[in-house]
């Protein structure tokens, strides 16, 4: 027998069939993990042994868990410190690279090619520039006489080394500012010039909050991104400390680089604290919606957009 | 002069304060954009430059810029001590399935997103769009013991088989491109009797190369550089990534730095000649859809 649909059925058939491939991903890989996770967050959990309802247990012992809090707070670090100078970083770079100047195509590749470096490598080429003894940044601060610190090995200095690694590497960020920066109109420059505005108020006055869309984007990616940073920390930190045995001390120098997704793959895979990990993650997803929505919310005090 | 001669040329009257103010102007961006510019740069002459140095080069006090002599064997002992080529084989593998995969899935949802209409699409499309918002930690937890049940630890299953299911960023930029596609023409393929697919196939997908450039070239250079995967499903040397690979020699030889550097300017060069072939696409792909 043929069924015969209606073109509008016909039309609904043919929508979920080439949804087809999304319906099943988001079932199995997401839908069907994340009621999952959620359980096991509540159990007592480890691959060899079968799950154990311990309520609330994994979510107490966490808040009890000092370095749990000392991730909370190395990660914060990063959010509150480090995006904010990534962003201011990656802003003053796209006016540079906006001006009218020859050659413009070329600093542009400078800029932006180590943006594409595989986080590894660039992990590995900043540990070596970042040598105590013979690497470039302390033998530079050699010259003019200054006895530079010890970078990646110092606990103080540790995180402000990944930010100037991160600042490096920034320069997505600064192609998306770049795209803004031509989004806004030269009239409102030239008017201003008829006023006498300098460089600086015209930044200032017209750049910047011409811009504000785009810095809400980037913020809101680089706070979800600084959140779920691992690779380059654990680079840095797993070659900076070995103990031992020979084990990568995760974290080191001194904890100053544990951060909470490196604290939640330890509790993972390290200690088999599965259970543990799946609190951290489902706090990681609170966490992330909460500072988003701050951010969003406050936003509209700062962002401007044109009215069409 | 050039100068008088240009002014004479364009018969305009340039007043010499406008022009010397010109001039600094352009010496001043040049001097900023020239010294942050040293920041980018220097880092990578300082890779191939310690790249290239001896074992006892290498800590010298003040170091050599320009390694004399210039040791290239580092190059032989990166790709030899370490199986190189294996773990490139490896990566590329990986790679060409999840570029595959995305490809197919994402575009076949990415029409029935923007071509086809169906009640409760939009709505759909939001969750697609919303499911961005979700940590990867927390699906991975319960997807790691799911793959470990059913023996997959240790094979490039777990980071395949995911592509082929689509994937939010690439699903909304193919959509939004397919949005930009003519109605009329896929009206007319219709009322010449042409089904759906022969629509995707005809006409959306020839006039979406580079929209479909943009998923491959960026799928590619995720998974190529992507660290955490492989870390949490391969275990055997023999199955690693040149991540894991790369990782793994610093492990065992953190004193070669010079061909552990090495392994580095191998690992990173071809991205750098996919970047400057696709440049372009790069650059756009970041800049109208904000994908790091």
């Amino acid at each position: 027998m043929k069924l015969r649909l209606s073109r509008r059925g016909h039309e609904t058939l043919m929508g979920i069939l080439f949804l087809t491939p999304w319906i099943l991903g988001f079932l199995t890989f997401q839908l069907f993990p994340i009621v999952q996770s959620f359980y096991i967050s509540f159990t007592n959990f480890s691959l060899v042994r079968a799950p154990r309802w311990i309520g609330f247990f994994n979510y107490a012992q966490l808040l009890k868990d000092t370095n749990f809090w000392l991730a909370i707070k190395n990660t914060l670090y990063m959010t509150i410190v480090g995006t904010p100078i990534q962003l201011l970083f990656a802003f003053v770079c796209a006016l540079l690279l906006n001006q009218k100047l020859k050659g413009q195509s070329f600093f542009r590749t400078i800029y932006i090619l180590p943006s594409i470096m595989p986080s590894i490598a660039a992990a590995l080429l900043w540990l070596w520039i970042f040598n105590p003894q013979v690497g470039l940044v302390n033998t530079l601060l050699g010259y003019i006489g200054i006895d530079g610190p010890t970078w990646f090995l110092d606990p103080i200095w540790s995180k402000p080394s990944l930010i100037i690694m991160l600042c490096w590497m920034s320069g997505s960020i600064t192609i998306i500012y770049l795209a803004g920066l031509q989004g806004v109109p030269v009239e409102l420059y030239e008017a201003a010039e008829i006023e006498g505005a300098n460089w600086l108020q015209k930044i200032i006055y017209i750049t910047v909050p011409m811009v504000s869309p785009v810095t809400l984007f980037n913020l809101i990616t680089g706070l979800i991104y600084s959140f779920q940073m691992f690779t380059e920390p654990y680079m840095v930190s797993a070659s900076v400390g070995v103990s031992g045995s020979g084990v990568p001390e995760l974290g080191s120098p001194q904890g100053s680089m544990l951060f909470y997704s490196i604290y939640l793959f330890q509790n993972m895979f390290a200690f088999n604290r599965i259970g543990k990990a799946a609190a951290m993650a489902w706090i990681l997803f609170i966490l992330i919606l909460i500072v988003t929505l701050i951010t969003l919310r406050t936003s509209r005090r700062w962002t401007h957009y044109e009215i069409r | 002069m050039v100068l008088k001669g240009l002014t004479d040329k364009a018969t305009i009257r340039v007043s010499s304060p406008v022009l010397l103010r010109r001039f600094f102007r352009a010496l001043l961006g040049y001097g900023a954009i020239g010294v942050i510019g040293l920041f980018f740069f220097i880092p990578w002459f300082w890779l191939v430059s310690s790249s290239l140095k001896t074992a006892d080069r290498m800590f010298d006090l003040p170091p050599q810029w320009i390694p004399n002599p210039a040791q290239w064997s580092n190059y032989v002992t990166a790709v030899t001590t370490l199986p190189f080529f294996l773990y490139l084989k490896n990566s590329l593998v990986i790679c060409s399935l999840v570029v595959i995969g995305r490809l197919i899935s994402c575009s076949l949802v990415a029409y029935s997103f923007s071509q086809i209409r169906w009640p409760g699409r939009d709505q759909v499309f939001i969750l697609v769009l919303a499911t961005m918002m979700l940590p990867f930690q927390v699906t991975m937890i319960p997807l790691y013991v799911t793959f470990s049940r059913l023996n997959l630890i240790d094979t490039i299953v777990p980071l395949v088989l995911p592509a082929f299911f689509g994937n939010a960023f690439f699903i909304f930029l193919l959509r939004q491109f397919f949005l930009t596609i003519p109605h009329e023409l896929t009206e007319a393929a219709m009322l010449d009797g042409a089904t759906h697919f022969d629509i995707f196939t005809r006409i959306i997908l020839p006039l979406s190369k580079p929209a479909l450039a943009t998923v491959a070239l960026f799928s590619f250079l995720w998974t190529f550089t992507e660290y955490l995967g492989p870390l949490i499903y391969l275990i055997h040397e023999q199955n690693w990534t040149l991540t894991l690979g790369l990782r793994g020699y610093l492990g065992q030889h953190t004193a070669m730095w010079s061909s552990l550097l090495a392994a580095s300017v191998l690992f990173t060069l071809p991205i750098i000649i996919l970047f400057f072939f696709m440049q372009k696409t790069f650059i756009e792909g970041i800049a109208t859809t904000g994908l790091r």
